[in-house]
């Protein structure tokens, strides 16, 4: 008997394999293990090396130690609170003007009114920066910002050595240009999805570009919005080339005692030759708190989907 | 068009696929570890024990065969290029080896064995993370690491470490290197053992260097003799600042150009046997200075190499000096004085930037900086051109006269520098001053005995680094900044303890 369909599904999974084998030996494994290892006792002595020539290698076996490392990262006293303090505030300080001037760009974009010329080489100017690599841009900030340089003469002192806020500023403006494009287009996509006849009827209703933004706009490229914030927020939890490019991984300005550009990934990369459990409980947490982050926004999105639907239905 | 959307569509999904690589940069930590892990040794493996003698031959020590590939290459850890230079310029005239040249004059080729060198940014521990990952699990591997080179700072963890060829076994002789300083032997010698490890061709006593102009301005003369007297203890020191800013230059250019002087006058090491910090008084002493200079504006508040810092080598960059080991003449200043660089047509002369405008004196104290260590790797396979090398740079007379005549390095070989000085040496640099003079009584003094710990790099680094929070006023007390390095350096290394 012939059968009376081909069956392509299984290509489909074919196809996966190699995705799926890369992503557990690149990503699924080292995970796991870093959950494993956040539980151990495991630390190198980085001022002895063995060869194993004379003298027996001693191997360095890491301990069960339960919550240990975790308990450490909480103990008073630590860096630890004070990191996500600044991650926190350098990622806000990029984010709100990012988010501001990319709605703007991309409403202005996509505004068939306003007949811009030479969008083209605007969006790609504008998509630049993100194309530079974060190392090179931190180390232009660090000469403009250190004696000599430009804002060292505009400012009189060292904004990223003299003034906590005034460095984290720098951070957060080096986040904005580098991300502020990607964003625009992002956004103009979002809009671009919106159906223009809504557009042309509510400007036959005669209703002013205000009304058009916060009533049509706004409301149908939420999804896009807050994936934009949730996909920036977990970027800015592993917020770690710029500032520690700007700082030589010392997190400085160091104020009373407290370093005020350390991010939590800085600390994670400090320990991670030396200390690997403490590293890996910090991973851990971090994946925790994207893990928290993103399900509160998934949920509170869904609810508000719901609720609409819910109005439709009494209204309908 | 359709094509192009392939390509693009393409390499999107290269890039995330490489994206997704470097998402596990996080774990490298513990694929590391299991490199240690699987380098367990068999004691005595070696196969040429000397019985005559109750000790190993390092040189008879062999693991993993290694491949043709790395038998016809030279593979040389550092992390600069100063060792290269001096190697492609010197090496050749006290060599019987056949050398080939590419047309930069570097050295490509050695007996038909091709020469590598890694280069590994030397800060925040980079080179050492790397070298020690390299040399880990050279047993192991069938590439070869066949020579490496260290600094005083981190010394001791490859002289102590099992890593590195015993000098005598690479046919070394106490004859060879009987003109050596003592101090220069102490730093790579096995404290378990005794065995000297590492050898270096340049002695590294400090001076202090100071611009000639300013001090013809300020003190009235540029003679060595007058300026000493006007440094010549912190005092002094300190008063000569205070004349000087109000010429309106500063006495030094940083927060750390003082550090060495105190530093290196420690009376213990940063780290003892049993793993404890300690933090020396002369440190808290140069903690006080610095801060005291930085609020009165001795200083020009930079740090080391950075770009205002060297700005201030310029003949008019209103500071009046600097402190210097002998590389610094060479390597540092001398480039960063001149108008036209060398590499834009610019020539070593008078009249070009401060070229001849510089002076060298003794200072306040007496202290050392930095110097470069030559390590052959334990089973290297290139061992005899590893022991040319290292006999050449470091052991001929010849080539070590002429590297203090090319380079204004201070050679690690006595009977040399005495050659020159009685020779009447004068350097043009240093408008015809013989600093070689001043080099060997600083040197004489130098004594290092119980002062050197594996972790002096990394205590260096994040103890300035903290205080210069101190120093510019973000962090008001010492405590707090002390605190602050005490959490940066137990970062990276967890298995110190601290006693403050």
């Amino acid at each position: 008997m012939k059968r009376k369909s081909v069956s392509y599904a299984k290509w489909g999974y074919i196809f996966l394999i190699p995705f799926f084998a890369v992503y557990c030996v690149f990503s699924l494994y080292p995970l796991i293990q870093t959950f494993y290892y956040s539980f151990m006792d495991y630390q190198l002595d980085k001022g002895a090396i063995g060869g194993g020539w004379t003298r027996e290698v001693v191997e360095v076996v890491p301990e069960w130690c339960g919550f240990g490392n975790y308990s450490e990262i909480f103990k008073s006293g630590s860096d630890f609170f004070q990191t996500i303090w600044n991650t926190i505030s350098m990622w806000l300080i990029g984010f709100i003007p990012q988010i501001l001037v990319s709605l703007i760009l991309a409403v202005w974009f996509t505004d068939l009114n306003l007949k811009l010329k030479a969008q083209g080489f605007f969006k790609t100017v504008i998509y630049l920066p993100n194309v530079i690599m974060a190392s090179a841009i931190a180390f232009l900030f660090y000469n403009l910002c250190s004696k000599g340089g430009a804002l060292y003469d505009i400012f009189g002192f060292d904004v990223l050595a003299e003034n906590a806020w005034s460095a984290r500023s720098v951070v957060g403006f080096i986040n904005f240009i580098l991300w502020y494009g990607n964003t625009t287009i992002l956004l103009m996509a979002a809009i671009m999805g919106v159906d223009p006849s809504l557009y042309e009827s509510a400007q036959i209703d005669g209703a002013t570009s205000t009304d058009i933004f916060w009533k049509i706009t706004m409301p149908l490229i939420r999804p896009i919005l807050s994936f934009v914030l949730i996909t920036s927020l977990i970027g800015g939890l592993q917020m770690y080339d710029v500032p520690s490019l700007l700082t030589n991984d010392l997190g400085n300005p160091i104020v009373e005692g407290k370093p005020t550009l350390k991010t939590i990934v800085m600390i994670i990369q400090t320990n991670k030759d030396g200390n690997i459990g403490k590293a890996s409980a910090l991973s851990v947490l971090i994946f925790i708190f994207t893990l928290i982050i993103g399900l509160a926004m998934m949920l509170t999105s869904e609810d508000n989907d719901k609720k609409k639907k819910k109005k439709k239905k009494v209204r309908g | 068009m359709a094509n192009l959307k392939k390509v693009l569509a393409g390499s999107l999904s290269l890039c995330m696929a490489a994206s997704m690589m470097t998402a596990c940069g996080d774990d490298s930590s513990s694929s590391t570890a299991d490199a240690k892990k699987s380098t367990t040794s068999k004691a005595g493996d070696g196969t040429g024990i000397n019985k005559s003698e109750d000790r190993t031959n390092t040189a008879d020590l062999h693991g993993a065969d290694s491949s043709d590939e790395s038998k016809n290459t030279l593979t040389i850890y550092c992390w600069n290029t100063e060792f290269k230079s001096r190697l492609d310029k010197y090496y050749p005239q006290g060599t019987s080896k056949t050398l080939e040249t590419d047309a930069d004059g570097s050295i490509t080729s050695i007996d038909g064995v091709a020469v590598n060198w890694v280069q590994i940014e030397n800060e925040g521990n980079a080179y050492q993370t790397k070298l020690d990952e390299a040399l880990a699990g050279q047993k192991d591997s069938a590439d070869k690491v066949d020579m490496f080179l260290m600094e005083a700072d981190y010394a001791l963890k490859y002289a102590n470490g099992d890593v590195a060829l015993s000098v005598q076994d690479l046919g070394i002789t106490e004859d060879d290197m009987a003109e050596m300083y003592q101090y220069t032997k102490d730093v790579a010698t096995d404290t378990a053992t005794g065995e000297l490890k590492g050898l270096s061709w340049q002695a590294t006593p400090g001076l202090y260097l100071y611009n000639a102009d300013y001090a013809e301005q300020v003190l009235g003369s540029s003679d060595p003799a007058t300026v000493q007297e006007a440094v010549k203890d912190w005092d002094a020191f300190t008063d000569t600042a205070a004349k000087m800013k109000d010429a309106g230059i500063f006495m030094v250019s940083g927060f750390d150009d003082t550090y060495r002087c105190y530093s290196n006058n420690m009376s213990a090491p940063w780290v003892d046997a049993d793993g404890k910090v300690t933090v020396d008084p002369q440190l808290k002493e140069w903690v006080d200075k610095t801060k005291e200079y930085t609020d009165a504006g001795y200083n020009n508040k930079t740090s080391l190499w950075d770009e205002a810092w060297a700005a201030g080598m310029k003949i008019d960059g209103k500071v009046f000096g600097y402190f210097f080991s002998t590389w610094g003449i060479p390597f540092t200043l001398l480039p960063n004085t001149l108008d036209t660089a060398v590499d834009d047509g610019g020539v070593e002369e008078e009249g070009n930037g401060g070229y001849g405008h510089w002076r060298a004196t003794e200072g306040p104290q007496a202290y050392y900086w930095g110097g470069t260590w030559i390590c052959g790797a334990i089973d290297s396979d290139n061992q005899d051109i590893v022991a040319d090398i290292m006999r050449v740079m470091t052991c001929n007379k010849d080539v070590a006269k002429a590297i203090t005549e090319g380079e204004q390095d201070y050679t690690n070989n006595k009977a040399a520098i005495k050659e020159l000085i009685d020779g009447g040496y004068t350097n043009p640099f240093l408008g015809g001053q013989d600093h070689l003079e001043l080099l060997t009584a600083a040197a004489d003094k130098i004594d290092l005995s119980n002062k050197l710990s594996a972790y002096d790099q990394g205590c260096n680094e994040k103890f300035q680094g903290a205080m210069k929070d101190y120093f510019l006023g973000n962090t008001s007390s010492y405590e707090d900044a002390l605190a602050a390095f005490k959490t940066s350096l137990s970062e990276l290394y967890p298995t110190l303890t601290y006693d403050f």
